[in-house]
């Protein structure tokens, strides 16, 4: 568990953390998202007692980082995948690492077998791509078995067949009991894994909720139609009280209504229709609307965030 | 109540079980929990300055300087066959010595720069939040294996001069002389080494210190070099008495002035300026962000 209080983090005049406060529970994989910038590396350095907040608190399991007797066996990390010595070969890494907290040798032969690299633990490495890096790095959050695991855009660089390693990993990981909070700027990545999302942007705190619930409340459906009598089905959807809107190249977007009413309204009033079909908003839509209001609501402090038609603050922007 | 209840079935997989006395149920692993303390920092650290090739580098090249640049002195002063007149034969280890700082301050900086240089130090101090602990060992680790290697390379020169030396009417060196032209000389390097590793956790930046440190050794004595005026003629004699060259030359008993520095106080000064840079460097540490 890991509970997060007023976090805040001053580089000068730049605010790069802003009063976060949220709580990533056990048992579940909890997915940090946010776009580049938004100050997800730098929440994480703070959890793990790297850099010093200017105001707030961060407990992990009621105690602060610099208390761990034990800190591997406690928390594994994976922060941006430099943090290795180039002339260092993988194996002497992470016996440096093990030794530091006093973990059995074996661990370090156990993990490089998991993530795949024993064939080259000998290997300086400066030799290494950015997928072994990656692995080599998650080899080392490994090796305390510890029951709170952060990663810090773990899928950056690594293969398909290592994404798909790493997705169940994590699932895993979580089912085990485990504390995982995952970062990451893509959110297709985190549908696919997190059970929980915490979305941050511009270093405060937009969304703290389960998955299902973000997917309920942010996947708009609507639907779209086209047709080459425009301006007749814009006469009959007014007169039924809908409100169509034009989504460019001549095609309309209704919101709040069945399809099957548009068709029947439509086949009522002999307007062709050349397409009328159900839509569903991707999340990455969802998740780039709702940062982009935050970029919005920040230029305008003070006044309330007015709510806008799906896509205006694109259109502006 | 008559039958025992049965045994409860012993599951080896750990489990979703609470750590015993903490409220937040979690995984528990079934690597044993250790309570860490400087030990286990200090193994670390061994691992790691073994670990890269800039160790054996560095020595490499000290140990060739220290015993060629000894051997070669050696050789030309027995073939002149000239009269050294009791002097002790130890004092010509000195020329290597000093050459041989540079390598000592580079693995020194090394040690703790190249980390901030390479993203190391982040996972370091994560797996260590005591940050008086890891400096400490790496301070401790890298003074020892400085102090060993200078100590061997300086005690095999001593031996190699006194054997060629023995036809030039070379003195017999005392104990005391022995002592300070292989222990003393060492310490005396080892701590620059570990000032200069403390110079290297401050400025983060591995040319930037290795250049601090190579001009703290030059400059006092060229500047000295080139103070003409006779105003400045007490300055200019502190310059030459405390400059790291000249300290080095009082553990051979050849200091380049009568005054100043003498006997066994070099050692006393460089500690002093370790103690005062690791503190520096302590403090900076726990302050800053890695």
């Amino acid at each position: 568990m890991i509970e997060l209080e007023g976090l805040t983090k001053r580089y000068g005049e730049k605010v790069a953390v802003r009063d976060l406060t949220f709580t990533v529970r056990p048992g579940i994989v909890t997915g940090f998202l946010g776009p580049n910038g938004a100050g997800k590396s730098t929440t994480m350095r703070m959890i793990l007692g790297l850099d010093h907040p200017t105001a707030g608190d961060v407990r992990i399991d009621g105690t602060h980082y610099d208390r761990l007797q034990d800190p591997l066996t406690y928390i594994g990390a994976l922060l941006e995948a430099k943090g290795v010595h180039p002339g260092r070969s993988a194996y002497n890494h992470l016996l440096c690492l093990a030794q530091s907290n006093g973990i059995p040798e074996r661990r370090v032969h156990e993990v490089l077998d998991a993530v795949g690299l024993t064939a080259v633990a000998r290997k300086k490495a400066k030799g290494f791509s950015l997928g072994m890096g990656q692995r080599l790095g998650i080899a080392a959050a490994l090796l305390g078995d510890p029951r709170i695991m952060m990663f810090d855009e773990p899928v950056n660089g690594l293969d398909p067949e290592g994404i798909h390693w790493i997705r169940t990993l994590m699932k895993s990981l979580a089912a085990q009991g485990r504390t995982v909070f995952v970062s990451s700027h893509l959110m297709s990545e985190m549908a696919l894994t997190a059970e929980h999302l915490v979305v941050i942007g511009q270093g405060r705190l937009l969304a703290d909720t389960s998955m299902a619930d973000f997917i309920a409340r942010n996947s708009r459906s609507y639907v779209r139609v086209r047709s080459p009598q425009r301006e007749l089905l814009l006469d009959v959807l007014h007169q039924a009280g809908i409100t169509a809107v034009e989504s460019g190249d001549g095609t309309l977007e209704v919101d709040g209504w069945e399809a099957e009413r548009i068709g029947e309204l439509a086949a009522r009033e002999q307007v062709v229709l050349h397409e009328l079909s159900p839509q569903r908003a991707s999340l990455e839509e969802a998740f780039m609307r709702l940062t982009a209001e935050s970029v919005e609501y920040h230029a305008h402090t003070g006044t309330p965030a007015p709510v806008q038609a799906w896509g205006d603050g694109w259109k502006r922007g | 109540m008559s039958t025992p209840p049965p045994p409860m079935p012993q599951t080896a997989a750990p489990d979703w079980q609470a750590a015993p006395g903490s409220p937040y149920p979690t995984y528990t692993s079934p690597i044993p929990v250790v309570r860490t303390h400087l030990g286990h920092a200090l193994a670390s650290e061994w691992t790691k300055i073994k670990s890269v090739r800039s160790t054996l580098w560095t020595l490499g090249v000290f140990a060739l300087l220290v015993l060629g640049i000894g051997t070669l002195t050696g050789l030309i002063v027995s073939s002149s066959e000239s009269d050294v007149g009791g002097e002790s034969p130890l004092a010509l280890g000195f020329f290597g010595l000093l050459l041989g700082t540079m390598c000592i301050i580079t693995l020194g900086v090394l040690t703790t720069a190249s980390e901030y240089g390479t993203g190391m130090i982040r996972t370091t101090m994560v797996a260590c939040p005591s940050r008086g602990r890891v400096l400490l060992a790496k301070a401790l680790v890298f003074f020892v294996l400085a102090f060993v290697v200078t100590l061997v390379c300086a005690s095999l020169v001593g031996f190699l001069h006194v054997a060629m030396l023995e036809g030039n009417n070379a003195g017999d060196p005392s104990g005391e002389e022995w002592l300070k032209g292989t222990l003393g000389v060492s310490l005396y390097l080892a701590l620059l080494g570990t000032l200069s590793l403390a110079i290297g956790s401050i400025i983060r930046h591995s040319a930037g210190a290795i250049t601090i440190m190579i001009g703290a050794v030059l400059a006092p004595l060229v500047i000295a070099l080139f103070m003409f005026s006779s105003s400045l003629q007490d300055v200019q004699q502190a310059l030459f008495e405390y400059s790291i060259p000249n300290q080095m030359s009082i553990f051979y008993a050849n200091s380049l002035s009568e005054s100043g520095p003498s006997g066994w106080d070099p050692l006393w000064i460089m500690l002093v300026a370790t103690a005062a840079a690791l503190a520096g460097a302590f403090v900076l540490q726990e302050r800053r962000d890695v």
